[in-house]
């Protein structure tokens, strides 16, 4: 059987909206996937620990508090520390526009914004994985 | 040695990750990680969660963990989540119940989809658990899949079986069936403080009683891991096991029987590439299969022909 792709769905920050999180994640599931949810409230280092035992290819974060100009770059930076910045790493959310350049600047691979449809997201990722 | 396996045996817990990893996906790397780790195994406690959905085997998992950290124990936890069947994909969310422990220096928790077994864990599970054990960790908690009444694999894989209950799921004819309520080495009520919680762990009880052949007749407790009541209790009753099992002799014979099913499953699983290969070769599988359709042979004839040419 092929390998297949593992994703870790988290939920940085404060905010405890995990519709968007629940839906991509069982989009992902549909997709062939193993999804692994950790659930609510997860700083960067809780997310880079997981992934790392978890040998993940893929990180996405849902995040709706406004705080994804510090907790996405975080996890990014996090992860060259370990070592581990083969991993895709993408984000979604109530994220204005202005701040996606900066993101991307900053090792987020892409942003998914409202209205985006779980198929683009799923061939993202198909197409963008880097250690599959 | 590689480096891979001289930083697993170091305890780095991205080696081990990867040794995981590759050990869910490639049977060759499996063999060659399991053959330079053997003589590094067989040192920590392997302790199996079981029981129905919702029972709180995680929560339970995630309180017990913090009582032996606390005491200065290492502890590696492999939490199975089913596989759908349709898409080959799954949800694995054990590790919600335990975010407290991703942090700590002393856990290495790993989520592990079915992949197609049914007995409650997945093919690699095992293999992942020599993985752990090799690290160096002093406890191995398996938490399986949530189980109905047959998924009984973790008796082949754990040293200790806690059966994790919960009040209101049936009647005690539930409780005297066989399969899962034969595998508990320890058995615990969770959620006690829910309505029911004695009358459960009484039935259980007498079901327990009714056994007369058992070598050790297993403890019911009673716990509410939502608010960390009865985890002393539980880890005493673990520890108690462990001595138990070491005492007798029984864990050298449960190791023996393991070891033992585990050489014939693979035994099996290569004769079973022998047979499809040698079977499909040129159709002849196909036209064994349409002559049995159109009466011409039978099941049974087809099998003695087959196993004839494959003897040679």
């Amino acid at each position: 059987m092929e390998k297949p792709i593992r994703v870790l769905v988290a939920k940085p920050g404060l905010d405890g909206h995990d519709r968007g999180a629940k839906l991509i994640a069982r989009a992902l599931r549909d997709a062939g996937m193993e999804v692994i949810y950790t659930g609510l409230r997860q700083s960067p280092e809780q997310i880079v620990a997981a992934a790392i035992q978890e040998d993940v290819d893929v990180i996405g974060m849902s995040i709706l508090s406004g705080a994804h100009n510090h907790l996405l770059p975080k996890v990014v930076e996090l992860l060259k520390a370990q070592g581990a910045d083969d991993i895709l790493v993408f984000g979604g959310g109530v994220i204005p526009e202005d701040d996606i350049p900066g993101l991307k600047a900053q090792g987020i691979a892409e942003v998914f914004t409202p209205g985006t449809t779980t198929t683009e997201t799923i061939e993202f990722i198909k197409n963008n994985v880097k250690r599959h | 040695m590689s480096e891979l396996i001289e930083k697993l045996l170091a305890g780095d817990k991205r080696a081990v990750a990867r040794a995981i990893t590759a050990i869910e996906n490639y049977e060759d790397e499996t063999e060659a990680i399991i053959k330079e780790i053997h003589k590094y195994t067989g040192n920590a406690h392997v302790i199996g969660i079981t029981g129905p959905p919702g029972a709180g085997k995680s929560t339970l998992t995630d309180k017990i963990v913090k009582n032996l950290i606390a005491k200065g124990k290492k502890v590696g936890i492999i939490a199975v989540d089913p596989t759908s069947p349709y898409s080959g994909g799954s949800i694995l969310g054990d590790r919600i119940r335990m975010q407290d422990l991703a942090l700590e220096p002393n856990v290495f928790i790993r989520s592990m989809g079915t992949r197609g077994y049914l007995g409650g864990l997945s093919k690699a599970t095992h293999n992942a658990v020599k993985v752990l054990d090799a690290s160096g960790v002093d406890y191995i908690f398996i938490e399986t899949v949530g189980v109905g009444q047959s998924e009984v694999d973790i008796v082949k894989t754990a040293d200790t079986v806690l059966m994790v209950m919960v009040p209101g799921l049936g009647d005690d004819i539930q409780s005297i069936k066989a399969g899962v309520m034969e595998i508990g080495d320890i058995f615990v009520v969770n959620k006690a403080d829910l309505f029911g919680a004695p009358r459960t762990a009484t039935e259980i009880n007498m079901m327990l009683d009714l056994n007369q052949n058992m070598k050790r007749r297993p403890p019911v407790l009673l716990a509410t891991a939502g608010k960390n009541e009865g985890i002393d209790e539980l880890v005493d009753e673990l520890e108690k096991h462990r001595e138990y099992l070491n005492e007798t002799g029984e864990l050298t014979e449960r190791r023996l029987n393991n070891t033992r099913m585990e050489v014939i499953e693979l035994i099996e699983s290569e004769l079973r590439k022998i047979v499809i290969n040698h079977t499909e070769e040129e159709g002849r599988m196909k036209k064994c299969v349409e002559d049995i359709l159109a009466k011409s042979t039978d099941i049974y004839t087809v099998r003695d022909e087959f196993l004839k040419s494959i003897r040679g």
